[in-house]
């Protein structure tokens, strides 16, 4: 896992921040300028997504990123990213980011997907392209139940969780074992770079931030796979006051999808 | 080798229809083997690398549509394909790729012509129609497949090769010279990353989203595919209509089996039963008024069709009634499975059509 001493990022804070971004599109200043967005008050993903589109664009890459997304609450996400984008069906992103990166490899190719998205409708696809070694960045945004359809258990909801179709709490005997996909997609050999991370705090979203620029540096060098989950909140979908959210996912949901990295430049990191 | 080659050679249809796409420009290609598609697959995975291009082994059907609509998403030539079963898992994503207005070509190597309302109909969800076209030969296919790439783009829409066992395996002696069907618009739509920050970047999706609005217009977009589809039906109706302006027995069939239709025809022609042949190349948008014009001044209309009547709805839908329409096809049973069976004979055709002309009953099974 990561290594404690591993230094976080620091924002300078003796100037105030010019051109935090420099996207000048209609679209996306709201989100990055003013945290603006058109999700639940309290969800993790605004979070997530800002350092995404950040980390891009201190790469560089904004004029060279095509995102392809999948469907649920990212739909409405589309209109926060002034990136080039591909919206793809559940499950999909990552085969039609494929397609994309074989014809513009010099490209930064990314899927954005929920977790009922990839590890329920698309687990084959995400764990065939990390096979394949494809040269491409899935972003997982895990808040452990389908948010959109108004807060349902998926693959990865942990056990005990309340959901509305696991009403006494996921329970092993009759809803099976949650799927830690981050450490199942590090054993692949086609990955190079493997990382679980949250936005439950400020620690967590500098951390964020790191394990994605990594995981983006890797797919420039031309590494092979890199998959970068981020744990998020859904006080929405868990039926928790907002306030909650955070607590909530750090105890429960990160408890069993432990933060960290699991592997860096084709090697696996051991717990 | 060349890609653009105007010599003839002796080639299968598999591989007549691959040199055909890579002469159009498709750069991409992705599959899943199945017979009787998989030699074309194979004929990409010999071919693109040396092109410049890719070929990927999909781990499905579905993730090869997947990927050929990321490489399509970019602007470039890409195509798919499978039979059957396959096509019937890409289903969904066919209807995504409509309504995403992504130019794609797939190749639908059917097992006989039992999946006429899949391809025709759409077998995904929601309201979307794609161009169908059904070579009969491997010539044709050659032609076809290049036609396909043009009006993909032109109408920016996928279009599927409605071909068959036969067309796969049969070896011609073809040329595959790269086509030239007229200038295209530009491929602004496009997604290659450069408009991101610009406040003007691209998004190519299938529910109408646009950039920086909030919601959808479901009017407007909807609005904009119907009225596409209206003027794709206007203008892209292909067929072949041969000896029909004498014909008191009007024969419709498409594909390979209208070339065996062809032969009964001569032989009834010579007995001096009056007969014309009415092929669809285009499957949708359907010839209609060709075929109302073709079937004018006919006693009857006989539908020859490897299945247990599909094409026969939209012969009667074109008539509305005004010819009497009789089916003398049949579902196919030949022993492999792979519609190659009884019906590919000219006599046994000509025999239904005899009855058929005659009002005797016709009948449906074929027992190989
Ligand atoms: S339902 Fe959950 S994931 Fe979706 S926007 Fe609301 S909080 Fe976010």
């Amino acid at each position: 896992m990561t290594d404690p001493n591993d230094p976080l990022r620091v924002i300078p804070t003796d100037a105030p921040p010019v051109g935090a971004c420099r996207q000048t599109g209609t679209s996306l200043p709201p989100l990055t300028l003013m945290g603006e967005h058109d999700l639940c008050p309290g969800c993790g993903e605004p979070l997530a997504l800002r350092q995404i589109l950040d980390a891009i664009d201190e790469m560089g890459m904004s004029q060279r990123a095509i995102g392809t997304i999948g469907i649920g609450c990212y739909t409405a996400l589309t209109s926060l990213m002034d990136i080039d984008l591909i919206q793809a069906l559940h499950g999909r992103a990552p085969s039609v980011a494929t397609g994309a990166k074989r014809m513009l490899p010099e490209n930064l190719v990314f899927t954005l997907q929920g977790d009922g998205d990839m590890v329920n409708e698309g687990l084959q696809e995400v764990i065939h392209t990390a096979a394949r070694g494809e040269n491409v960045t899935c972003i997982l945004l895990n808040n452990g139940v389908f948010g959109e359809t108004g807060g349902h258990m998926t693959a990865t909801t942990v056990l005990g969780q309340r959901t509305k179709n696991s009403i006494e709490g996921r329970d092993a005997g009759e809803h099976g074992y949650p799927i830690l996909i981050g450490d199942l997609l590090a054993r692949l050999q086609g990955t190079a770079y493997c990382a679980r991370a949250s936005v439950h705090d400020a620690k967590g979203v500098h951390r964020t931030r790191r394990f994605l620029d990594r995981a983006f540096e890797s797919q420039m060098k031309g590494q092979g796979f890199s998959f970068v989950e981020i744990l998020t909140m859904c006080p929405t979908g868990w039926f928790l006051p907002t306030a909650e959210g955070p607590d909530y996912l750090d105890q429960e949901l990160g408890a069993v999808h432990e933060v960290g990295e699991l592997k860096k430049d084709g090697v696996l990191i051991e717990a | 080798m060349n890609v653009s080659t105007t010599e003839r050679r002796l080639m299968e249809g598999s591989e007549a229809i691959a040199e055909a796409a890579i002469a159009a420009g498709c750069r991409f290609f992705s599959g899943y083997p199945m017979t009787p598609f998989t030699e074309v697959l194979e004929c990409f995975a010999k071919r693109l690398p040396d092109e410049g291009g890719a070929c990927i082994n999909a781990e499905s059907e579905i993730e090869a549509i997947g990927q050929a609509w990321g490489a399509a998403a970019t602007g470039a030539r890409a195509a798919t394909g499978s039979t059957g079963q396959g096509l019937s898992l890409m289903q969904e994503s066919m209807s995504e790729i409509t309504r995403a207005e992504i130019p794609i070509v797939i190749f639908n190597m059917a097992r006989g012509q039992g999946d006429y309302f899949q391809a025709t109909r759409g077998g995904g969800h929601g309201d979307y129609r794609h161009i169908v076209l059904a070579p009969q030969s491997v010539g044709e296919a050659v032609e076809l497949t290049q036609l396909a790439f043009h009006l993909a783009d032109k109408w920016r829409h996928p279009v599927v090769i409605y071909g068959d066992y036969l067309i796969a395996h049969t070896a011609e002696a073809v040329a595959t010279p790269k086509i030239d069907f007229g200038s295209l618009p530009a491929k602004d739509w496009a997604v290659d990353g450069s408009l991101g920050g610009s406040g003007r970047s691209r998004n190519v999706n299938p529910i109408g989203m646009e950039k920086g609005s909030k919601g959808i217009d479901p009017n407007g977009f909807w609005q904009n595919l119907a009225d596409k589809e209206d003027e794709i039906l206007e203008a892209e109706q292909r067929y072949e209509a041969i000896d029909t302006d004498d014909a008191d027995l009007l024969i419709v069939a498409f594909g390979t089996l209208a070339r065996f239709a062809h032969a009964a025809m001569r032989d009834l022609r010579a007995e001096g039963i009056k007969v014309g042949l009415f092929r669809p190349i285009s499957l949708w948008p359907f010839p209609k008024e060709a075929l109302v014009k073709a079937a004018e001044g006919c006693s009857k209309v006989a539908v020859l069709e490897q299945n247990a009547g599909q094409m026969i709805e939209d012969v009667q839908l074109s008539l509305l009634g005004s010819v009497p329409v009789v089916p003398i096809g049949g579902i196919s049973t030949d022993g492999a499975g792979f519609g190659i069976g009884a019906l590919l004979d000219s006599d046994l055709i000509a025999g239904r059509a005899r009855d058929a002309h005659a009002g005797r009953p016709v009948p449906r099974g074929v027992v190989a």
